[in-house]
């Protein structure tokens, strides 16, 4: 049975209906991309599958029970790990009490996530606010770490940043995949997010139209889905 | 006019600062963590001091009612929270104010339904009797000391918590980013009960010591709730180190206004028109204090620093 696995999830904003039947699945210790161009419901699907946005239809199955309909933090607390989009790092708190302030379980520890993250040791003491885009988006993602997450979700992860702190994030992904870890990752740059991907899953109007390994992703279909 | 009056008026304003602070520092949390308005804190101060009254009377013992104070403060403030405030967060302030007006009326009428609309007293307790000596002579009252210390150890273990402890981070990410600590597994609402409970077992701290002084009353709790107002915004919504600059400010600003300002006057006016003039100005002081400070820093001294 499939680790996260949404079948038909619509969703609305308000009276707007944004997604109109989502299908996406993650395998346990496989790395998922999510694409598709702004506006599609990337990020709607995400907010969906943490209870952040109440979808009215379809089934979303996470470790083998239903999610729907249940509280965000039960949601978090039954392993999702987010790191959202634009970071939302807690700008009043430090480096080590972002880390600390909902961090759960075991395997990760202070320890893990500045060996990960070099800068973030350097800075533990810093308040949030004072870190560049790139520390406060490793930031983001030692602290959904922290909660030791079986599914570790991350939207827009590299926008924005300088590409040398892109290919620190992407080194750093890889060396999660590489330990085992499960991630479903939305990000634009085809040519750095593929290559990390098992499987790839399009997004267009609100429906899933394309699943699929990353090599079966032509050219063709890149631009019919993804080109500007 | 000695050395040894003026040091005795500081510890009492600073004694008023400490009682405001008490009540202000719930307020303050509550607003800045859930930016919630309760008008009905101020019960919660009521609930405190009827609290420690009733059961130091029924027992005997000061100490068994100020314990009772905090469980029922506690008690009502977490209630209050489930049963009604919960329901508002998401609403207006105007709505929440509305609302907790009503619950003001509902409280002291409840509260006059149980005890009557006599006043109750209470009694120092025996270890808190007498005076200490001032320097320069002059005796000031144990009991007030006790409630200026008591004020302090208050003050350093809400900085603790705030500083040191996972609650406390919580508060201080619940402050800036409620949707993103829900995100994260964290339990907002168990939080939000928690903090709202605090809040009200400090003002019933405050009602229960305020008790032996002043006679336990319905009614008592709303000019407390007006100067802690004043108290929160001119020490910055949110900020628990500004509810205590803040308070500190606003009880020796009174205390010394209302000592000092019939005297000034009197330099100038004839004695007979001096004191009303003078007592009038006083009155008027922490309000022109809380202009002058918003005209410099409109949110506040320590807007922003949790």
């Amino acid at each position: 049975m499939s680790l996260l696995s949404l079948k038909g999830v619509e969703s609305f904003y308000g009276a707007s209906q944004a997604l109109f039947g989502v299908d996406l699945s993650v395998e346990d210790g496989e790395v998922v991309a999510l694409m598709g161009r702004n506006g599609m419901g990337k990020t709607t699907t995400i907010s969906s599958i943490l209870g952040m946005v109440k979808p009215r239809g379809g089934s979303i199955n996470f470790a083998g029970k239903e999610i729907v309909g249940q509280q965000p933090h039960r949601i978090a607390q039954q392993g999702i790990g987010l790191v959202p989009e634009g970071r939302r790092c807690f700008p009043n708190l430090t480096v080590e009490e972002n880390l600390l302030v909902a961090a759960r379980g075991s395997d990760w520890t202070l320890a893990r996530v500045t060996e990960l993250f070099p800068r973030l040791g350097e800075r533990l003491g810093q308040y949030a606010n004072t870190l560049s885009g790139g520390e406060q988006q490793m930031l983001a993602i030692g602290r959904a770490l922290m909660t030791n997450p079986r599914l570790l979700i991350l939207d827009e992860a590299t926008e924005g940043l300088a590409p040398v702190i892109r290919q620190d994030i992407w080194a750093a992904l890889r060396k999660l995949k590489a330990a085992g870890q499960s991630i479903l990752v939305v990000d634009k740059t085809l040519s750095e997010l593929l290559p990390v991907a098992d499987r790839c899953f399009v997004l267009e109007k609100g429906v899933t139209v394309f699943e699929g390994k990353p090599d079966a992703l032509t050219a063709e279909l890149q631009d019919r889905y993804l080109g500007v | 006019m000695t050395a040894a009056l003026i040091i005795e008026q500081l510890l009492n304003g600073l004694q008023l600062g400490v009682m405001l602070f008490l009540i202000a520092a719930g307020l303050t949390l509550i607003f800045g963590v859930m930016g919630f308005i309760n008008l009905a804190h101020g019960s919660l101060y009521m609930i405190g001091a009827f609290a420690c009254a009733a059961i130091a009377a029924a027992t005997g013992s000061f100490w068994i009612g100020l314990a009772a104070s905090l469980v029922a403060a506690a008690a009502a403030g977490a209630l209050m929270e489930v049963a009604i405030v919960r329901r508002l967060y998401e609403r207006d302030h105007l709505d929440q104010v509305l609302a907790t007006f009503a619950l003001i009326l509902i409280l002291s009428e409840g509260t006059r339904w149980l005890f009557g609309s006599f006043p109750l007293y209470l009694d120092i307790p025996p270890l808190l009797q007498g005076a200490v000596p001032l320097p320069g002579g002059g005796q000031y009252q144990l009991y007030r000391l006790a409630i200026i210390g008591v004020g302090i150890l208050v003050a350093i273990g809400l900085y603790l918590l705030i500083s040191r402890t996972r609650l406390g981070m919580r508060i201080r990410a619940g402050e800036t980013d409620r949707e993103m600590i829900a995100a994260l597994g964290v339990d907002i609402r168990t939080l939000y009960t928690v903090v709202f409970a605090l809040g009200a077992a400090l003002a019933g701290l405050a009602g229960a010591m305020v008790g032996a002084l002043q006679s336990v009353q319905v009614g008592m709790g709303e000019p407390a709730l007006i100067l802690a107002f004043v108290v929160i915004v001119i020490g910055g919504i949110g900020s628990i180190k500004g509810a205590l600059v803040g308070a500190i400010l606003v009880g020796v600003v009174d205390t010394m206004g209302r000592f000092l300002l019939p005297k000034l006057v009197a330099l100038a006016l004839p004695a007979s028109q001096a004191t009303m003039v003078g007592a009038a100005l006083a009155s008027m002081l922490i309000y022109v204090v809380m202009a002058l400070i918003l005209a410099f820093r409109p949110r506040g001294l320590f807007a922003g620093q949790g």
